[in-house]
């Protein structure tokens, strides 16, 4: 992973003799390596150590023991988050949390990516702007929206009462369905964006064919369209859940006391409790069961690429 | 025929679904009243206390200067990864750099924040520098999620550039350098600024690192309005949130309305130019 | 594969081979360019043309073997010192720089002062008759005129080698026969050497003073389009550029003849075959070089001896000045005959279904190795 020397053979020789393509490759590199590879090392590290009442608030890795070095390492976090319903609870609950969202994501997403690339070309563009532009404005703010909205006192009881839909207010806000709607909400764009792009280069004239050979819509939809959209409903679904499962503003702001979610139970562990080992394992643990989807992702991404 | 109007009867309600918050949003701006559910008339007073809140200008600044500084290092960086990863064709360690460049889009921002403030803390313990955690700490983590973000409008630019265009140059005898600063930069200009653009409004967006990170005295604007937020209703964050979807509307309408005319223009002189020649050939 | 630098040779590639890992691109390639040639190369998709013009371009290294280019060897020259111009199949018209900006690029590069980098490049677009257009995009050019535009850029360097990638590729038929004349009188104006990719055979015979025909990486016959096409080396070359029918038999040393089974008598070569006895040889001849006439219709009552074949019209292709018969033999294989329509004629008197004699002369048939 360190080795990134360039290899003079794969490439044009004007540019691979140049020392441009090693600077290039180097600049990124060293800088991914040292602020975003090397760090989770320093969190495993303190995942293995004891908390303590000190600045910073873990005891040292090593200590000095006549004048010997001895390794303070402990699986005792672990232990204790394997132990303790309450972060086994939290784990799961994420992953659920953040599976059901994916395919609300992907239900609601899908018709909208195929509406705008069916769109006459010159709309593309605009519509697409418009799935983006909420993007671009606050995502805290907007989420602090969703809040006001599901209040008891909110708009949307308010609507529903006078409709007569319903006679007292429907708890919504700080629930499991809050969180689920407020993730949809935040990660629509992620997984329209690359639907819209698989669905953009479909060959209009490979419909056509379909319909020629007696494909009733529907059925071109199942066997020609959505196969191959496959790898853009994958790349969207990854975009979402990953970052989903670890969510914290959404379940703070939307869920409730019992929306247990990890995200935030590293919030509290590592901000309220200052328990940087726990909060560090867990991060440990979430790093792991994210790192197959993150793998998958990318190779996603490098094969749509080549193809 | 129906297809097209039940697509298009989801395309719409996804936009409300999209955008009744924010019309929500706008409209209790404007309330009088301090609570949600009653409507007070119409008062433009949010306004004024977000403009005397001291505190609020003082985060506004500090968040746009730390969105400038790392977009713009942002750009550097994950342009040159953008351009090697679509042009350099397989290097040895070429899947690590990936990798390294793709997580970032996805990783739990509480993993980003609290892996990030592990390492500074080491740092400071081993070489002293970054000495304590403020603006510099919250700057050097935005640079690194922004640029894998800009990598990826880069990259895809890139796809798109003939890559034939490079060699004309450098066959025509320009160096490295030259091709660079004369053909591919101009042609990466609106990948570039996109990815400036898009990095600004992630780092301005940023809530979760940035708490990690940062240290006394360097609180940022969604620090600020978050815990606005957490202590109950504040109406001024409604006023808030409407000054930023207007800046946000208005530039991209404007940059809507340049490209189109561009594009207009583009398709005009195609068409002169084709029936010029068609008529050259005729004789 | 000594090198020959005598003073007419410009180009001398020397066991050139590349290899996009695992790929042969270009496997050992031997070729000498004379200086002002026109040479085309000519071959199949994905033989390795394009590859072998970019290692002269100075955009792909080797994997081994040697370029030289007026006596130097290129290997360490990178693509902007190299006095070669490319003229790229995309044409690589800078979008964002107008057609005088394109053309001038080059100039800059060499730093050539400002008054006389406007004369050249001025120069340079009148010569491709684009005097007027100096200041327009790119964009805002026909595909010929872009075409056109590249051209200029490339000679304005006034280079030594000028390589084109099927310059004429994305012309519209009409637009590209006429180019071929412009190309092939520029060419001679300035005096400078072109090696051209084509897929097109028939516009390397236009153009070409010289082709090579290639195949799998490998070059199989270079020479003038006359040799090519009246002495094809193989088979391939022979079927590549042109139509012939191939016949296998076995070699008579004796008299010198070719016996086929498919055929009713030996052929008989004026050049007298040197193989050895009982061996395997094919033997090809050209349609035009076949004369057809209705079963019956010769003067001469007796069948000739040699160099003749009877079968049945299968088909008939009227082009306009050619006639061209496809005649099955009687083990059902197909020769093809063609006839020049000298005379106007209502009825032909040839039709489906005759029966056909058709006779060549000795000079006719070639003998095809491999
Ligand atoms: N950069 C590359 N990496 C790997 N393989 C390559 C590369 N460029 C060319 N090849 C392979 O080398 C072979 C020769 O390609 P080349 O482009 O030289 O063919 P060509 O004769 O120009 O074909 P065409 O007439 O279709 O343009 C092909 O099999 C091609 O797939
Ligand atoms: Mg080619």
């Amino acid at each position: 992973m360190t080795d990134t020397a360039a290899d003079r053979v794969a490439d044009s020789p004007a540019l691979s003799a140049s020392r441009g393509r090693l600077i290039g490759i180097l600049i990124p590199t060293a800088w991914l390596l040292l602020f975003f590879a090397i760090p989770f090392l320093f969190v495993i590290k303190i995942s293995l150590s004891e908390a303590a009442y000190s600045v910073p608030p873990v005891s040292d890795f090593l200590i000095w023991q006549d004048g010997w070095p001895v390794l303070q390492a402990t699986w005792a976090n672990f232990a204790l988050i394997l132990d303790d319903p309450l972060y086994l609870q939290a784990l799961l609950g994420s992953l659920r949390i953040a599976a059901i969202s994916t395919l609300l994501t992907l239900l609601i997403g899908y018709p909208m990516a195929y509406a705008i690339a069916r769109a006459e070309p010159g709309m593309r563009t605009p519509l697409l702007l418009l799935v983006i532009l909420p993007f671009w404005t606050s995502f805290l703010i907007r989420v602090y929206a969703w809040s006001t909205l599901l209040q008891d006192q909110g708009m949307i009881n308010s609507a529903l009462m006078w409709l007569g839909v319903i006679d007292d207010p429907m708890r919504m806000l700080n629930t499991e369905f809050a969180v689920q709607l407020g993730i949809v909400y935040s990660y629509l764009p992620f997984m329209i964006l690359p639907l819209y792009a698989t669905l953009e280069r479909l060959d209009g004239s490979l419909l056509e064919a379909a319909a020629d050979l007696g494909a009733r819509p529907a059925t071109t939809f199942w066997r020609v369209t959505l196969p191959l959209s496959l790898p853009g409903v994958a790349a969207g679904c990854l975009l979402v859940f990953i970052p989903a499962a670890g969510e914290f503003v959404i379940p703070e702001l939307l869920g409730g006391p019992d929306t247990l979610m990890i995200g935030k139970v590293m919030w509290q562990e590592f901000f309220n409790n200052r328990d940087w080992p726990v909060a560090s394992a867990l991060a440990t643990i979430l790093l792991l069961l994210l790192i197959v989807p993150i793998l998958l992702l990318d190779r996603t991404q490098s094969r749509a690429e080549q193809g | 025929m129906r297809r097209g109007s039940f697509l298009t009867l989801c395309l719409w309600a996804g936009f409300a679904f999209l955008y009744l918050p924010i019309i929500v949003l706008i409209v209790y701006s404007f309330n009088a009243s301090r609570l949600v559910a009653v409507w007070g008339g119409w008062s433009v007073k949010w306004y004024g206390e977000l403009f005397r809140d001291p505190q609020v200008l003082g985060a506004a600044s500090m968040s746009l200067q730390i969105a400038a500084i790392s977009a713009t290092v942002a750009v550097v960086i994950g342009g040159l990864a953008g351009y090697a990863l679509s042009r350099f064709g397989r290097f040895r360690g070429r899947t690590g750099f990936s990798t390294m460049l793709t997580a970032p889009l996805v990783m739990p921002e509480v993993i980003t924040g609290l892996s990030l403030l592990m390492l500074f803390i080491a740092m400071e313990g081993l070489v002293g520098w970054p000495a304590g955690r403020g603006m510099t700490t919250v700057i050097i983590a935005h640079i690194t999620f922004a640029a894998a973000y800009v990598a990826v409008v880069v990259r895809s630019r890139v796809a798109g550039l003939d890559r034939a265009l490079e060699e004309a140059a450098m066959d025509l005898g320009a160096r490295p350098l030259t091709v660079l600063r004369r053909i591919t930069l101009p042609m990466l200009m609106p990948g570039l600024l996109s990815g400036w653009l898009l990095a600004f409004t992630l780092s301005l967006d940023d809530l979760v690192i940035a708490s990690f990170v940062t240290g006394p005295g360097a609180t940022t604007l969604p620090m600020l309005i978050f815990s606005k937020v957490r202590l109950g209703v504040s109406p001024d964050i409604n006023a808030l949130a409407t000054l930023i979807v207007a800046v946000v509307a208005s530039g991209v309408l404007l940059s809507g309305w340049i490209m189109l005319r561009a594009e207009r223009r583009h398709a005009r002189q195609v068409r002169a130019a084709f029936r010029r020649e068609g008529a050259m050939d005729g004789n | 594969m000594a090198a020959a630098d005598s003073t007419d040779t410009l180009v001398s590639i020397q066991g050139v081979t590349k290899d996009f890992g695992g790929t042969l691109a270009v496997d050992g390639i031997d070729l000498e360019i004379r200086r002002g040639e026109y040479f085309s190369l000519l071959g199949g998709s994905g033989c390795g043309k394009t590859t072998l013009l970019r290692m002269l371009g100075g955009f792909e290294t080797p994997t081994s073997g040697r370029i030289m280019i007026d006596g130097q060897d290129m290997a360490d020259v990178p693509a902007y010192r190299r006095p070669v111009n490319m003229m790229f199949q995309s044409y690589a018209l800078f979008p964002h720089m107008s057609v005088a900006q394109n053309v001038a690029f080059g100039l800059e590069q060499e730093k050539v002062v400002k008054s006389e980098r406007d004369d050249r490049v001025a120069e340079a677009l009148s010569m491709v008759q684009l005097g007027e257009y100096g200041r327009r995009k790119p964009h805002q050019l026909s595909g010929g005129q872009r075409q056109r535009v590249a051209l200029a850029r490339a000679l304005v360097k006034r280079p030594k080698l000028l390589l084109l990638d099927e310059p004429l590729a994305a012309l519209d038929r009409k637009l590209r026969e006429k180019t071929q004349f412009e190309l092939a009188n520029i060419q001679v104006k300035v005096g400078i050497t072109f090696i051209m990719v084509t897929h097109d055979q028939e516009e390397a015979m236009t153009l070409s003073d010289r082709l090579a025909v290639m195949n799998a990486g490998r070059i199989i016959q270079v020479g003038t389009p006359g040799d090519i096409y009246e002495f094809p080396a193989n088979r391939m070359v022979g079927e590549f550029i042109g139509t012939i029918n191939v016949f296998e038999g076995t070699a008579d040393l004796a008299d010198g003849s070719v016996h086929c089974p498919a055929l009713p008598c030996p052929i008989v070569l004026e050049d007298k075959i040197a193989a050895d006895p009982e061996s395997q040889v094919a033997i090809g001849i050209r349609p035009e070089k076949m004369r057809i006439r209705k079963a019956g219709s010769a003067p001469s009552e007796a069948a000739p001896a040699s160099n003749f074949l009877t079968g049945k019209v299968e088909d008939i292709a009227y082009l306009g000045d050619l006639s061209i018969f496809h005649v099955r033999l009687a083990d059902g294989r197909i020769v093809q005959v063609s006839r020049t329509n000298t005379t106007r004629r209502r009825d032909e008197p040839l039709t489906w279904e005759d029966t056909v004699e058709v006779e060549w002369d000795p000079q006719a048939p070639v003998v095809l190795h491999q």
